[in-house]
């Protein structure tokens, strides 16, 4: 400011005293403002940033996840040697029972990886000292593993999910986080609908100023506060409603109305938004048609306003999806295939706490295997996401 | 005479017929119906906020059934009853009831001989006495219900005496976290929790300022600049626990070295890996980072645009435009939206547990690379046990946290309100 200021004022004192010719020291070409360039610099950093997680995000857990899919499991074939096999041998004479192999498994005995080439009954032809391992000689009655690696047909389709015994199924999260999700969007959706429609088509504009911030505060609690709610107030409720007996403690109905409670105030401040942009010349068009309010609202207003509010049901449903503590409090631990709502049930998001609540080893299978899961709803969330804004943009009415 | 006219002809104009009445009579008869139904939704969401409210007060007053594990009368010396004797026999107690080990800590701490008398009572309270909750009733049962509650705490438990119990109070605030459920308190949590958020702050507010006024002063349509503002807002959509795992990757694991303060020497030698406040705290900054940016872009879009063309005419530069006039005219609105993304970063908790929070520490964090707790991880570890007990100091602990954000919210309230206020003068 101060230098600039002094040459403003010398570019004048030579123009006032060289009249004829305008003085060479001033130059009136763009200078370079190499402060000003390291400034917008430093901003689209910041701005570059948002990028840089984006990326973190999606290499963090990319890369977990496949060391997730190529990590080598060995599991017990309840197999053992026969007799014993020396370093030249390549048919061993192994027991019967156990899990069944077949021809092309990676075996393991002691820490030799072997493939097998043809296998005959008890008869089984390997080829040895693979994977860098070396040949030796193995006694008899040593037990046999077979190497299971996680497929991503397993991952996508299995229907158990038991990292401890190398089940990785992931279909008991995902209907855990199914159901309480489902539940939340039965109870959000159309009360959140309703709120909505009272705010902006019926409430007065005091009732308004009252009645917003009051559900304004129920976005603001702490997730964590509804996780105890749901525990010791929603809970009990539904256990005396509908007995004991049917009602676990930790059920997956439960969280997911929790849940419902929660998301409400951003579906019915969102579709509230749409209805309120929707022009007053539409609702007084159909007042003069002789329409009553109720038909205003619901036959000219939502129609008009619908992408917005299909917008707040995608995005309520991808909070619903993610929601973490509410199921990691209500909805109880371990992973149970089940429709049964008032079952315990895990759901992704709470195995993902539960796993890494305790202390968590550096490329364990538990390690990896929450990344796994943690990808796949990254995706899930993100793509209802992007389909929320993209139904906004490619369906809004615009009125003018 | 001409009203009658009027009314004749306005009736002439509407269809007669019985078909028309009884349709105009269903149409507005639903219309009733539904506006009730839509008046008793938002209803039900006012009602279940005082439920919400409800249950936790319930949960953090109430009666408690104490029960003591040594009766203070029969340590009682000559006569004298426990709470009249003097400090040399209170010392005598503990050393016939207490083993040599804890003792000889107790010693190490502070000589007895320097404890005053209301010290060594304490003690004795503590670790002779040993007083227990056996059970605790809710607020409602406490109130309404009392004869009935006290008939059953007679019957349960004769040796209990029946005390009315706040589990929120001054003490609760101040004291560490503790096994006990009647000692534990919040200090360790709400300390770790300004530190997390104080760092979380450090980091987020000037680079989320800095992309708002990039996004919103300096760039052009250009796809680079699509994709960042994109970008922001679907990370604003990301669930929380995502950056959790992101922070475990890249702040616990991948920087250990920078985040377990090892580089700086500084390490703490029950620590020394990476889960620590600084971690956490620079996860949570990412978490509100996009909230940051989008508030601040639109405190920055609501500056007039005749303040940055007067500057300009000034002869000032982009930046001295920005710094000197739009920037101070944003402020409160920016740190509005930075106030309430703030408040969001304080309830996270589940990212805290992914980056490693805790499970027990009873030691102040000292800077940060040491480890921590915050106010919602110990919520959710008390409201997670089995014990009644736990879930009334999970009550009180509720109760903290909400009287921190409801003070956060407030002064973002008063900031709008001054803001305003001088935009219409």
């Amino acid at each position: 400011m101060q230098d600039e200021m002094t040459t403003v004022a010398k570019g004048s004192v030579a123009v006032a005293t060289g009249n004829v010719v305008i003085d060479a020291a001033v130059d009136l070409r763009k200078r370079p403002r190499i402060r000003e360039a390291l400034i917008q610099g430093f901003l689209f950093l910041c701005g570059a940033l948002s990028i840089l997680t984006t990326v973190g995000i999606v290499f963090e857990l990319g890369k977990e996840s496949l060391s997730f899919f190529s990590q080598q499991l060995w599991e017990d074939t309840n197999k053992q040697l026969v007799v014993a096999a020396d370093v030249e041998m390549t048919t061993f004479e192994i027991v019967e029972g156990g899990k069944a192999l077949q021809g092309g498994d990676i075996i393991r005995i002691n820490d030799e990886v072997m493939r097998i080439v043809v296998l005959d009954g008890g008869l089984v032809t390997v080829e040895r000292g693979l994977q860098g391992t070396r040949v030796v000689s193995h006694s008899a009655e040593t037990d046999i593993f077979v190497s299971n690696k996680v497929s991503l047909t397993e991952f996508f389709t299995g229907t158990k999910w038991n990292p401890q015994i190398g089940q990785f199924g992931i279909w008991p999260l995902v209907t855990a986080t199914l159901m309480t999700s489902a539940f939340a969007m039965i109870i959000a959706l159309p009360l959140g609908l309703s709120v909505a429609i009272y705010l902006s088509e019926y409430a007065s504009d005091r009732a308004r100023g009252i009645l917003k911030p009051i559900l304004e505060i129920l976005a603001g609690i702490p997730t964590v506060v509804y996780g105890y709610f749901a525990l010791t107030l929603m809970t009990p409720l539904l256990r005396k409603v509908l007995g004991a007996e049917t009602v676990q403690i930790y059920n997956t109905a439960s969280a997911g109305i929790v849940i419902g409670i929660l998301i409400l105030p951003l579906v019915s401040s969102m579709s509230e938004d749409a209805l309120r942009a929707v022009p007053r010349s539409l609702r007084e068009a159909a007042y003069g048609l002789g329409a009553t309010k109720l038909e205003t609202a619901v036959k000219v207003v939502v129609p008009a306003a619908l992408s917005g509010i299909t917008a707040a049901f995608i995005v309520a449903t991808s909070r619903a999806i993610g929601e973490t503590m509410i199921v990691a409090v209500a909805a109880g631990a371990g992973p149970n295939l089940t429709f049964n709502p008032f079952q315990s049930a895990e759901t992704m998001t709470g195995h993902i706490v539960r796993i890494s609540g305790g202390d968590l080893s550096y490329d364990s299978i538990d390690y990896n295997s929450i990344f796994a899961i943690g990808l796949m709803l990254f995706f899930v969330t993100l793509s209802l996401n992007v389909i929320s804004q993209r139904i906004v943009r490619r369906f809004r009415e615009v009125y003018e | 005479m001409a009203d009658q006219q009027v009314r004749t002809q306005g009736t002439a104009s509407l269809p007669q017929g019985e078909g028309f009445q009884e349709n105009f009579a269903a149409r507005h008869r639903a219309g009733r119906v539904w506006y009730v139904v839509f008046q008793a939704s938002t209803i039900i969401g006012i009602v279940v906020l005082t439920a919400l409210l409800y249950n936790i007060v319930n949960g953090a007053f109430g009666l408690a059934a104490i029960q003591n594990e040594v009766n203070p009368e029969t340590l009682a010396v000559e006569g004298v009853p426990l709470d009249k004797l003097d400090k040399q026999h209170l010392v005598d107690i503990l050393q016939q009831n207490l083993s040599k080990g804890l003792l000889r800590r107790f010693e190490s701490e502070q000589p007895f001989a320097e404890r005053t008398r209301e010290d060594v009572y304490d003690l004795v309270i503590e670790r002779v006495v040993e007083p227990q909750v056996v059970h605790t009733w809710s607020l409602y049962d406490s109130l309404f219900r009392r004869s009935a509650v006290l008939a059953a705490a007679a019957e349960d438990y004769p040796d209990a005496r029946i005390e009315f119990m706040s589990w929120i109070d001054p003490k609760f605030v101040t004291t560490p976290q503790s096994s006990d459920p009647e000692k534990a308190g919040v200090r360790t949590a709400i300390l770790g929790s300004l530190w997390t958020i104080a760092i979380t702050i450090v980091f987020a507010f000037p680079l989320g300022v800095g992309a708002a006024i990039y996004l919103e002063e300096y760039a052009t349509d250009h796809w680079v600049n699509r994709i960042i503002q994109t970008n922001i807002n679907n990370l604003a959509g990301v669930p929380s626990i995502i950056y959790g795992m992101l922070g475990l990757a890249i702040f616990v694991r991948a920087l250990e070295p920078l985040s377990s303060g090892t580089l700086f020497g500084l390490t703490d030698p029950t620590t020394a890996n990476g889960r620590t406040i600084f971690s956490a705290g620079l996860t949570l900054g990412l978490l509100i980072l996009p909230l940051i940016i989008i508030n601040g872009q639109e405190a920055i879009r609501a500056v007039p645009d005749s303040l940055r063309r007067a500057s300009y005419g000034l002869g000032a530069t982009k930046w001295q435009t920005v710094w000197h006039h739009v920037l101070p005219n944003a402020l409160p609105g920016i740190l509005t939206g930075t106030i309430l993304a703030v408040s969001r970063a304080i309830g996270e908790t589940a990212p805290l547990i992914v980056v490693g929070a805790s499970t027990f520490i009873t030691v102040d964090p000292s800077g940060p690379f040491s480890k921590f707790t915050t106010l919602p991880i110990q919520i959710y570890q008390w409201t997670a046990r089995p014990q009644d007990e736990f879930r009334n100091i999970a009550a009180g602990a509720i109760i903290v946290l909400l009287a921190l954000l409801l003070a956060l919210n407030a002064s973002a309230v008063l900031l709008r309100n001054r803001y305003s206020r001088r935009v219409r003068s």
